[in-house]
């Protein structure tokens, strides 16, 4: 076996902790620097190609068109009506096989397909194509649909009486621990409240896109999609076709957000339309269409409750959480995940029930559970530790478990209150005032604070690693870079561990043709994925020594040559033909041994209008750990988005519904309110030194999500601080604060 | 149809309807302008037309065929960057990227506007507008960036503004 143009192997399964990294012993040092994107020249000069920038011969545009009505059966599509309009190629429906929803985070099942039944506003019936753009879309806001309608359900204030209970997905839709009720009653110290948060869209900058092609049997789709070894399978599941025959290449996705982590119904419309047409398709959603037909995350109404000792120590801990969603779809928004480690308590209730409603799925958006879970629990622990007059950071310190307090078994790693407590510090927490007390000519100003979790999960990955006689290596996974950083990070872990620079390096991202990976979502990409890297660049590192006949841990790679005793030689000279490794990581028995999670803390300044109740956000720090970083400017951007997204949930993103048919009514960017520059400060971000020896070979946990997971809180726990007004109804928008406001300061 | 692009003479055939985004995009291979909605909401889509920045998706290609425009590929390639392409760059003002082209061509205008005295919603004088982060941040709220660089953003247009701390910190009214 020895010899040129070797190919190895190495796999890991995460049964037991890795004490020790090859990133930390790596020459190269470049690991965790905070270097410019791997990507960058071409995204700043427009040169990195989007799904929908790819072109085909002979291509053909299509636009698909949404139906009218919430509920009801299809009856009509006058395809004839428009067919004879310049440019119009066809029509295509197929009530079979078209998707009704966009497909769910990591499945490899088809998504739910037939549309002829209507089960939202705005579902996707046909697809109209073009010579161009401009015909299809002039042709499909033409085509004439006749619907039989039928009474649906879209108020969910009306409906939330009559529940069902999903089955678990990454949790139990249930879960209890002794007696709350009980606690409730006898605990000298109590707190229940309901918290609600509305719809909201990922509203990822770039549209869903897919550019469907088929030769000769076999389809390839350039699609914006965040997962392309799951997408493909359940593409060709959808398509009814062999995995083998479907190709998904995103190499650039512009942003998901969670909206891209399943097929959504473009995918196969432009697969079946360009099969019948035998012509390549692009189809493209409108951002309208993005809205009302891919994915949103569900509103919640959550019930926070409460006991404690006389010190603030909890004894019982209660969030019952509503969630909507179709009604054959079981996605629920996990927004009690967070709540089953986060703090003590001995008597524990933590569920999700299902609402089921006539509007567009729910499905995962950035951070899914903690995002909204933790706008409830982290404004509840504020006005628990305002109830027992301590100071709100005492109250988590003194609720910090030190196991996990349902399963009993040790953290990972877990710096909750040094983050609350360095935090504390650099942003001046022993200057802040009662509520309602400091003014700043007719701003009140005030300062919150929140605790951050989030999960941090691992999924099966792989990777492939080749290094060539020029010694430059070569990395490719289906991995997607959405923005995450991927490419950059990859590009660094592998360069720590080849000691290679960077620009020796090529990694191949976004192709389901690759070796399989979990993609980009759940925070789960860059540790996944980069451990797949790590193995396979270990491995090719091991055949190197082997060939310089010296134990691995005698050489040291740097700058491409491999230094061992004494002797310094370019590891493309060893590579010979090339040497190339295929990198394995699963999740094993770590995962239930130890609770994996990365903390953080959340702070911030608000000011609030004493005139009108308008809310600006003045400052925010963010103090995170998760484990080693792996680049800190892109991680540092990741947490800038967070907590960005934090101020969107908190005071301005709300998708709203018709209550008579579920249309998504402010279905674009002018009316679904994204924080914009103006609305975001210069944010502070500060990460905690960490290894979790417990996560992967990188000894890293996710960070993508941290950001977001209780940023909300802190700001509408400042809030209440700036002028004592509560409000848990989430987003706060001047309205609910402005009748509340104070007339005016105290006299002194 | 003709029309000037990044000094360049182009000739296309077409629909009456098409956008000087979808111009660029769909029929001359310039696909580094973005399309985020197609109603000018979001700003992925500015151009330089004149040297003034427009949302390239809400006006019509065939209204342009005396104008000068200027796209992202205009501004610098990726072996010779602009200094505002430079910047983002060094200040990760970006994320996905798809927002990013539309970001640097509306800094560039933007500073522009500045140096030509245009004052802005919270410009305290009307009559001599001087940058700040607070102008910055303003003047760039047309461009909207979900993965949220904005700091990175203000960082980057602020280096090649030229602001010294103290500048940057001014407030307006």
């Amino acid at each position: 076996m020895l010899g040129l143009g070797d190919k190895h192997t190495n796999s890991l399964t995460m049964d037991q902790p890795v004490p020790s990294s090859l990133l930390d012993t790596g020459a190269q040092n470049i690991i965790s620097k905070p270097l410019p994107r791997y990507e960058g020249a071409k995204k700043v000069s427009g040169t990195a190609r989007y799904s929908a920038e790819f072109t085909a011969e002979n291509m053909a545009y299509g636009v698909l068109v949404g139906v009218g009505h919430g509920s009801g059966t299809v009856t009509g599509v006058d395809a004839d009506a428009i067919r004879g309009l310049p440019g119009v190629i066809d029509v295509v429906t197929d009530f079979k096989s078209f998707l009704r929803n966009a497909g769910q985070g990591g499945e490899t099942k088809a998504p739910t397909q037939g549309v002829e039944e209507v089960a939202y506003f705005g579902q996707f019936v046909a697809i109209v194509l073009g010579e161009t753009y401009e015909a299809a879309r002039g042709a499909a806001l033409q085509l004439p649909l006749t619907v039989e309608p039928a009474e649906g359900r879209f108020d969910f204030d009306a409906l939330k009486g009559e529940t069902d209970t999903p089955p678990p997905n990454n949790i139990p839709a249930h879960y209890t621990q002794g007696d709350l009720d009980r606690a409730m009653a006898e605990a000298p110290l109590t707190f229940d409240a309901t918290y609600t948060t509305p719809s909201q869209n990922s509203a990822a900058m770039e549209p869903h896109a897919s550019l469907a092609y088929w030769d000769e049997g076999k389809l390839t789709i350039y699609g914006s999609y965040q997962i392309p070894t799951k997408d493909a399978i359940a593409l060709a599941k959808a398509l009814g076709v062999s995995q083998k025959n479907v190709r998904i290449v995103a190499e650039y996705v512009g942003g998901g957000f969670g909206s891209k982590l399943g097929i959504s119904p473009e995918s196969a419309a432009a697969a079946i339309a360009s099969r019948q047409l035998g012509r390549p398709i692009k189809c493209v959603m409108l951002r309208q269409q993005v809205f009302d037909g891919t994915v949103r995350r569900s509103n919640t109404e959550q019930r926070v409750r409460l006991a404690a000792e006389a010190d603030g120590t909890l004894v019982g801990i209660g969030h019952e959480t509503l969630c909507a969603n179709l009604p054959d779809e079981d996605f629920f928004e996990p927004a009690g995940i967070g709540t089953h480690s986060l703090y003590k308590g001995e008597h524990r209730v933590i569920t999700h029930d299902l609402v089921r409603v006539n509007l567009t799925l729910s499905g995962s958006m950035r951070a899914p559970g903690e995002a909204v879970g933790m706008l409830a629990i982290e404004s509840a622990m504020d006005e628990f530790a305002e109830q027992l007059g301590i100071d709100p950071i005492e109250l988590r310190r003194r609720n910090d478990p030190d196991k996990d307090p349902e399963k009993g078994v040790p953290f990972s790693s877990r710096q909750l209150t040094r983050c609350l407590e360095v935090g504390a510090e650099r942003f001046g927490w022993s200057k802040r005032q009662p509520k309602a007390t400091r003014r700043d000519g007719e701003w009140w100003v005030g300062l919150g604070v929140a605790a951050a979790t989030r999960n941090n999960l691992l999924e099966k990955n792989a990777a492939k690693a080749r290094l060539n006689a020029a010694g430059h290596l070569f990395v490719e996974t289906a991995m997607t870079d959405i923005g995450t950083g991927s490419y950059t990070v990859l590009a660094q872990i592998a360069g720590e561990v080849m000691g290679l620079p960077f620009e020796r390096i090529t990694v191949k991202l976004g192709d389901s043709e690759s070796p399989e990976s979990s993609g980009s979502g759940g925070s789960w990409g860059a540790c996944g994925s980069g451990s797949a890297v790590y193995l396979a660049c270990e491995e090719i590192r091991n055949q190197l020594a082997k060939k310089l006949g010296v134990d691995p841990d005698a050489m040291t790679l740097k700058d491409g040559m491999a230094i061992a005793e004494n002797r310094s030689t370019p590891i493309g000279d060893l590579a010979g033909e090339g040497i190339e490794a295929t990198g394995e990581i699963n999740p094993g028995k770590q995962k239930d041994a130890v609770t994996q999670a990365s903390y953080g803390a959340h702070f911030a300044e608000v000011a609030v209008n004493a005139v009108t109740g308008e809310v600006r956000v003045r400052r925010m720090l963010g103090v995170f750990a998760a484990g080693r970083i792996l680049n800190r400017q892109t991680a540092r951007s990741q947490c800038l988005g967070g907590l960005t997204f934090g101020i969107g949930a908190a005071l301005t993103e709300e998708l709203i519904h018709d209550v008579r048919n579920g249309k998504a009514v402010n279905h674009d960017l002018a009316e679904y309110h994204v924080p914009v520059n103006a609305d975001v400060p210069q944010l502070e971000i500060e990460f905690l030194e960490e290894r979790d020896v417990h996560s992967n070979p990188l000894h890293a946990k996710g960070i993508g999500e941290l950001g977001i997971s209780g940023a909300g809180a802190a700001i509408a726990n400042a809030v209440y601080n700036a002028c004592g007004v509560r409000v848990r109804d989430f987003p706060l928008t001047l309205d609910k604060i402005l009748p509340h406001l104070p007339a005016d300061l105290p006299s002194a | 149809m003709h029309f000037t692009i990044n000094g360049q003479a182009y000739d296309a055939d077409l629909d009456i309807r098409t956008s000087l985004l979808d111009l660029c995009r769909e029929h001359l291979g310039l696909t580094g302008s973005k399309k985020g909605c197609d109603h000018g909401q979001c700003g992925a889509c500015t151009m330089l037309v004149n040297g003034r920045r427009i949302n390239s998706c809400l006006t019509l290609a065939v209204m342009h065929q005396d104008d000068e425009i200027v796209t992202i590929e205009g501004l610098g390639t990726p072996e010779n960057l602009h200094p505002m392409q430079d910047a983002f760059v060094r200040h990760d003002g970006y994320q996905c990227g798809y927002c990013t082209p539309g970001q640097i061509c509306s800094a560039v205008g933007m500073l522009d506007e500045v140096k030509k005295g245009w004052p802005s919603h919270v410009s305290g004088d009307l009559t001599s507008a001087a940058l700040s982060d607070e102008e910055i941040s303003e003047r760039m709220s047309g461009n909207i960036c979900r993965c949220s660089a904005y700091p990175n953003i203000v960082d980057a247009i602020s280096e090649v503004a030229g602001l010294t701390p103290a500048e940057r910190e001014v407030a307006g009214a």
